[in-house]
């Protein structure tokens, strides 16, 4: 029989760590600070209008694009929160999830052998998505002494003549890091001058801890340039509910649409209904959320310093990525051995990118109650290490 | 900052001072002295633990009575329901609006001897015109808390 595979999926690696997670999910004391997701449930008001949605029978297509009621507080979001505007009718869709955002926008925006910018680390699929749509991953290592921020002098290394984009992953999963207006506005010089796009990955926009979010697009020229992607998932504790978007210059929206259209149709329809809901009356449940996973951050910052973990602080996401490399362990190696010794499962930097090495994530989308206990077993593992 | 702390002590009293500080971002100076202005204020009268007594297997009846009354000259409902708040056996009291006068939550070991309050001490108060008793059967939720389900965390670890 003909081999019935494409040889570039084939090629493409699958994760390394399921095998470490299979066991997390089989340990049942386990405490687990490795869920990517927020531990809210969706805001009840949110769930009800779904729930209203189909109790009227809204149960059918939506245009491909999205209900126009949705667009348009997309739309009316972003300029408050952002200073962005778009117009609703051509330059916003609505897709399932920030994730398909990603991978549309890859294959509408890269020819074979163009070349993509992915800093690390950063969320795992960029780099399969770029390979998926025929372009060649570049990886820009980003550094702890930067704390995790992209510098324009990356950049301008990374950058040949064959780059066509630039993946701009902030705040950061796994690192929390935020990119400020004037770090952006470095970048937003480099990608001007060498005429590339962005793609900028803002799921985590409504989770910043020291300023607003800035977004790149929102700078002067780069608003034609970049693709803003954002969604529910994680502003509104909606990850179940497969709700993204993406905004950008119709001639690139134009096309992202058309391989939407041909492919998925448009993003289900009661989420769409539970979703304009989440926009014209959720800012304080983001707020309140907000407020809730601060206090986190602090707690398990307070308690790194106390450990005497090295930690750069956060203000991003919900995630805090600690250096473990004092001893002399693999991030791998230290994730096992701590989820042996103290059934505490954390995520190792690898998961990441290469240069995650040294690293651990910890998420703080758990109670504090939960967190308190984790940095106890941490404590002790710690000191148990230190003693040799 | 007291709303702050207030609204964070609302859910989790049982918070160590100094973790609260850290979560609030500030020093554990002064979570001390706003607490404790605020119980001298009386703006924190108390520090309750919310508790679901039919897991116990202790008996424990409640009763939410309607109350109509006549407010006393000069003195408007405040008198009457201070006749009412001072029996130990009572547990709230609010003036509310609506077709009576006060809501009353009474709790006891027995229907009997929440009756027997109602008909005994409550009902020939001077002031009581009449009394409606409504025994809670089944308490779902209770400041904010849903009691007939543990929370549980369902989610799974996706890749990573």
């Amino acid at each position: 029989m003909r081999d019935p595979l494409n040889k570039t999926i084939v090629g493409i690696q699958p994760s390394g760590i399921r095998k470490f997670f299979d066991i997390v999910n089989e340990m049942k004391d386990a405490i687990s600070l490795g869920v990517g997701e927020p531990d809210f449930d969706t805001p009840w008001h949110i769930r009800d209008e779904g729930i209203y949605s189909l109790e009227k029978g809204k149960t059918h297509y939506t245009s491909n694009a999205g209900l126009k009621e949705l667009k348009i507080e997309v739309n009316q979001f972003l300029n408050r929160r952002y200073g962005l505007s778009y117009d609703y009718e051509h330059e916003i869709m609505i897709t399932v999830g920030g994730s398909e955002a990603i991978d549309i926008a890859m294959r509408v925006m890269l020819d074979p052998g163009d070349e993509v910018l992915i800093p690390q680390p950063s969320y795992v699929s960029y780099l399969p998505c770029a390979v998926l749509a025929n372009g060649v991953p570049v990886v820009i290592e980003l550094k702890a002494e930067n704390e995790f921020r992209l510098t324009p002098e990356e950049l301008e290394a990374a950058i040949t003549p064959k780059t066509k984009l630039l993946v701009l992953p902030f705040p950061n999963n796994p690192t929390g890091a935020v990119m400020e207006k004037s770090d952006l506005e470095k970048i937003a010089e480099v990608v001007k001058k060498h005429d590339i796009f962005v793609l900028s990955d803002e799921i985590y926009s409504e989770l910043t801890y020291l300023d607003k979010h800035v977004s790149i697009a929102s700078l002067p020229g780069m608003r034609e340039r970049t693709v803003v992607i954002n969604g529910f998932s994680k502003s509104h504790a909606m990850t179940g509910w497969r709700l993204g978007y993406a905004c950008g210059p119709r001639v690139i929206l134009e096309q992202m649409l058309k391989v939407h259209q041909y492919a998925i149709m448009c993003a289900p329809t009661t989420s769409q209904y539970a979703a304009v809901e989440a926009l014209r009356n959720g800012d304080e449940d983001v707020a309140a959320m907000r407020e809730e996973y601060d206090g986190r951050r602090r707690y398990l910052m307070h308690r790194f310093r106390e450990m005497g973990l090295e930690c750069f602080e956060p203000f991003g996401a919900f995630y805090v990525f600690p250096c473990i490399k004092e001893f002399g362990m693999s991030s791998e190696e230290f994730a096992t051995e701590l989820l042996n010794a103290q059934k505490l499962a954390v995520v190792p930097g690898t998961a990441f990118g290469d240069c995650g090495e040294g690293f651990i994530r910890i998420s703080y989308a758990y109670s504090l109650d939960n967190l308190k206990k984790a940095m106890d077993r941490m404590e002790a593992f710690i000191r148990e290490l230190r003693k040799g | 900052m007291r709303e702050k702390i207030l609204t964070f002590i609302e859910k989790n009293s049982r918070i160590d001072l100094k973790e609260l500080a850290v979560v609030l971002g500030v020093d554990e100076a002064l979570v001390v002295s706003e607490l404790q202005k605020m119980e001298e204020e009386h703006i924190i009268c108390g520090y309750h633990t919310l508790i679901d007594w039919d897991k116990v297997g202790i008996e424990k009846v409640t009763a939410l009575i309607e109350v109509r009354v006549t407010p006393q000259r000069g003195m408007g409902f405040d008198k009457v329901a201070e006749r009412i708040y001072n029996y130990p056996e009572v547990n709230s009291v609010y003036l509310i609006s609506g077709g009576f006068d006060f809501m009353v939550t009474i709790e006891g070991k027995t229907l009997r001897e929440v009756s027997q309050f109602v008909s005994e001490k409550l009902s020939p108060l001077d002031s009581v015109l009449s009394t409606k008793t409504n025994f809670i059967l089944k308490k779902y939720k209770d400041h904010g808390t849903v009691m007939t389900e543990l929370p549980k965390d369902e989610r799974i670890q996706m890749i990573p």
